[in-house]
């Protein structure tokens, strides 16, 4: 009979899972508890660095709670509701004001938006933006030896040299590469996808599936962003993986943070904001969200970044266009590329 | 405890049971359907011809998938049971390892040897011959035989391995060729195995999203699940998630009732791989058919393992195992899947212990009584199977709902993963320790009653001795699946609650594709053990000579 000792270990295992996540109250500080993506927490995201920098003036303890991507977390406070405990939510792209707006969860932020150098510049009472990157396709130069120079190039391209992008359902880049089609090619965009769709090896779920398969060899070209080979370049010191700068232009993401009229400390949430766009948490934002500062930085960037392309033509659809749009478009996207 | 309270006992845990795990779910729904408002729009969705094409191809890959994993796994059963090799018993372990791994991994190590630039392409080209094209029905088929056909091969295994001692025996004296030992032994055997095999696997298929995503080639393979998670995750549309996850259980319940009528009750289960001896050498022809499946199967099994280990081993192994931030993953992974295991056990064995009562024959009952009691039983097998279809994500939103209000958000996460675990464990240890349980009942049942033991007695002396090796088994492999599931997770996500899925996830979201392939072998690894340690420690003591 030695079911007993399996049940007991079992038990003390539930325990301990139940027990864990009971979170240490440090002291009487005021707690802010920001809601975002998975990849800025880690000890090699922003996360860890911004909270030692903030902490260290704010006289409070700073919380991150990573969730999937910015829909993720939108998802979450509709689910939430007003028992949400974020003060703060951070990694909405400026495609989700709207409907961020629309739940009227968010304050105003309260914060001087002086600072930005954002290119095409940005403002609104809510939300403000912390960092932004454009997208690109990444080839690998060992066997891409000539790289798509626009657009046009990637559609009409060799069919048999192969791209891997993101599904506009379910991902970001995705749904950002449709809008970067439909700002280029406009009502064109459908003919375009049907073109480009000879090139297309598979469109995965998410950003991490199709890098993947570039970064094991299955596919030459990949969507992905003008920022990514500097990390290949400064983690990994190879200049193997590159950026493809296109004639038309790239499209924008804006990365933004709001802060939520429910929070429990609303003085310290536009704190936190206001923090987020001064140079030494603007200096932490390249390196470990791989992506371009909002404001000024303290020091310059690393010399990789000097060497990313370099985007004339930022390409934006405005983010109300966006959310009116986006059901009809990806339809068309759907019909397009799913023959 | 008298008899008749021994059946009361049984049949109201039975029924607590499965009353608890169909509250948890519709409970879910429920929630979710009152804040949307709306009643789910099943008739606009039945006439939307794009849905129409997404169902149509959800099933036939999942009908697909199924046939051919059962197929498959029909040669690759009998000639596991009819050869002995050196290694056959980490095989066997082995083959249960595919559903524990978390789907990307799985996928990447496909495309390893399948892929465009993968080891079979590679070969094809050095002698001149085009490249594979993976990418398409193909690709997701491949993908889901790599996952299921193993489950089958050990599902027919089981069964081959009920065969009693003497029927080998005498076919072995009657000195049997191989084709008629097939006809007259194995394939008896095989059959009733082959309903379960083709549900279970079918369910697997039907709910697959990031496998025909990423091995689809494109949105034109788009299966209900994806649809599903759009639309919960991106447009936040719940009434429509309800009705696109109701269609898909009520389709796959309409596939699994008209599977059961064709074939019979959908019970099978796996045992150990501790066979009876078999007496036949087989001819020369046929002990060469059989070396020839098993090669071509463990080829085919084996190689993406091979790539998970050789990709894994290239990782930086030892800064990863010392990080503490994987032994904080590594502890919080294995004491949800501890709570999981024991829970969805619980559940199992009550349910068991009620349906094999329900099948127990009786002398003194009407055969049209009997008929009823039997199709409740199975009733009760489709409902438990069902659970594999409903999507986690519609019961983790419908959870988080429904006790936002009444509990702490962060602290209800780690409870709703280990419910949901427990859950969609389920069905597999209903297969585990189902069919030993019910043997073990029909063997013991009188002597157990002439004793007049009942109740938690005749548990722990009658079945227990009997069942212990493979409620080790289900136990591992229920934690195993725990192990690798990120679905519910990714919901929940707090800075407190991270496991290993989580952190490998996290890993190939910020570029570490080399670190993720350390944790993948690391979680491998960490299941291999658990179904080894867990099969070799309940093992049945060897009766002493």
């Amino acid at each position: 009979m030695r079911i007993a000792p399996l049940v007991r270990f079992a038990l003390a295992g539930a325990a301990l899972a139940l027990a864990g996540p009971a979170t240490a109250a440090e002291g009487s500080k005021p707690v802010l508890t920001v809601y975002t993506y998975e990849s800025f927490v880690p000890e090699w995201g922003p996360g860890p660095k911004i909270e030692t920098a903030f902490e260290a003036e704010c006289g409070c303890d700073l919380q991150f709670v990573g969730l999937e991507d910015g829909v993720a977390i939108l998802n979450r406070l509709k689910l939430e509701g007003a028992s949400t405990k974020a003060d703060v939510v951070l990694g909405l792209t400026t495609d989700l004001v709207p409907e961020a707006k629309a739940t009227g969860f968010f304050a105003d932020s309260g914060v001087d938006l002086k600072p930005l150098t954002i290119p095409g510049g940005y403002a609104d009472p809510v939300f403000v933006p912390y960092d932004y990157s454009y997208l690109a396709f990444v080839y690998d130069t060992e066997t891409v030896k000539n790289p798509p120079r626009s657009l046009d190039d990637l559609v009409e391209g060799d069919p048999n040299e192969k791209i891997a992008i993101e599904d506009a359902r379910t991902s970001t880049p995705g749904l950002g590469l449709l809008l970067w089609m439909k700002s280029v090619y406009g009502d064109e965009a459908d003919e375009k996808w049907e073109r480009l769709s000879r090139r297309i090896l598979t469109v995965t779920p998410g950003w991490s599936e199709a890098y993947g398969l570039f970064t094991k060899g299955e596919v030459p070209i990949v969507l992905s962003y003008t920022t990514s080979p500097a990390y290949h370049m400064i983690e990994e010191k190879t200049e193997r993986y590159q950026a493809a700068a296109f004639t038309e232009g790239h499209y924008l993401q804006i990365e933004v943070a709001g802060r939520l009229n429910s929070a429990d400390h609303p003085a310290l949430a536009q704190r936190f904001l206001q923090f987020m766009l001064t140079p030494q948490a603007q200096d932490v934002i390249p390196t470990t969200n791989w992506s371009l500062p909002a404001a000024r930085t303290a020091s310059s960037l690393p010399e990789a970044f000097s060497k990313l392309v370099k985007v004339e033509t930022p390409l934006s659809i405005d983010p109300e266009t966006v959310a009116r749009n986006r059901r009809a478009w990806t339809q068309e996207w759907l019909t397009a590329v799913g023959k | 405890m008298t008899e008749a309270a021994d059946r009361q006992m049984r049949l109201a845990a039975g029924g607590l049971a499965l009353l608890l795990v169909t509250g948890f779910l519709g409970g879910a729904f429920a929630t979710l359907l009152g804040v949307g408002g709306e009643a789910p729009p099943l008739r606009a969705l039945a006439s939307d011809p794009y849905l129409r094409g997404v169902v149509g191809f959800t099933l036939l890959q999942a009908s697909l998938s199924a046939l051919l994993s059962v197929a498959g796994a029909v040669p690759l059963a009998l000639a596991l049971h009819r050869t002995r090799f050196p290694g056959r018993f980490l095989v066997l372990r082995i083959f249960l390892l595919p559903q524990a791994l978390p789907v990307l991994v799985g996928a990447l190590a496909i495309v390893t040897v399948w892929g465009r630039n993968g080891i079979v392409s590679d070969i094809l080209a050095a002698t001149g011959l085009p490249r594979l094209d993976l990418y398409g029905l193909p690709g997701i088929l491949i993908a889901h035989v790599f996952f299921n056909l193993p489950l089958a091969a050990r599902l027919m295994t089981a069964r081959l391995d009920e065969v009693p001692a003497e029927s080998w025996k005498l076919a072995a004296q009657l000195g049997l060729p191989p084709l008629s030992l097939f006809r007259i032994v194995e394939w008896p055997a095989l059959r009733l195995a082959i309903p379960a095999a083709v549900s279970l696997v079918f369910m697997l298929c039907v709910t697959s999203f990031t496998l025909v995503l990423v091995l689809g080639g494109g949105p034109g393979a788009t299966t209900l699940e994806v649809e599903i998670y759009q639309a919960l995750h991106f447009d936040f549309d719940p009434p429509r998630a309800i009705a696109l996850a109701l269609a898909q259980i009520g389709l796959t319940a309409a596939v699994l009732a008209i599977s059961l009528m064709l074939g019979g009750a959908p019970t099978g289960g796996f045992t150990l791989g501790a066979q009876a001896r078999r007496y036949d050498r087989g001819t020369g022809l046929s002990r060469l058919l059989d070396g020839g499946v098993l090669l071509l199967a463990l080829l085919f099994i084996l190689s993406p393992f091979a790539a998970i280990l050789i990709d894994g081993l290239r990782a930086d192994l030892m800064r990863l195992a010392v990080d503490p931030v994987l032994g904080r993953a590594a502890l919080t992974s294995l004491a949800v899947g501890l709570a999981a295991a024991t829970l969805s056990l619980v559940l199992a064995l009550s349910i068991l212990m009620a349906t094999t009562r329900l099948r127990r024959p009786s002398s003194r009952r009407r055969s049209a009584a009997k008929r009823i009691r039997r199709l409740l039983a199975s009733a009760g097998d489709i409902a438990a199977g069902l659970v594999l279809v409903v999507p986690p994500i519609v019961v983790g939103a419908g959870w988080f709902l429904a006790l936002r209000g009444v509990a702490d958000v962060f602290a209800i996460a780690p409870l709703l993963v280990v419910a949901t675990n427990a859950v969609m464990a389920l069905p597999f240890l209903l297969h585990i320790v189902g069919p030993p349980l019910a043997a073990a009942d029909r063997r013991n049942d009188r002597l157990a009653r002439s004793l007049g033991l009942t109740g938690f007695a005749r548990l722990r002396h009658v079945e227990w001795p009997e069942i212990r090796s493979p409620v080790g088994l289900g136990f591992a492999f229920a934690m195993a699946l725990s192990l690798g599931d990120l679905g519910a997770i990714a919901l929940f996500g707090s800075q407190d609650f991270i496991t290993l899925p989580f952190l490998l996830y996290e890993r190939m979201g910020s570029y570490r594709t080399r670190d993720a392939a350390g944790l993948a072998l690391i979680l491998g690894l960490i299941c291999l053990a658990l179904m080894v340690l867990a099969e070799r420690g309940l093992r049945r003591p060897e009766p002493s000579r």
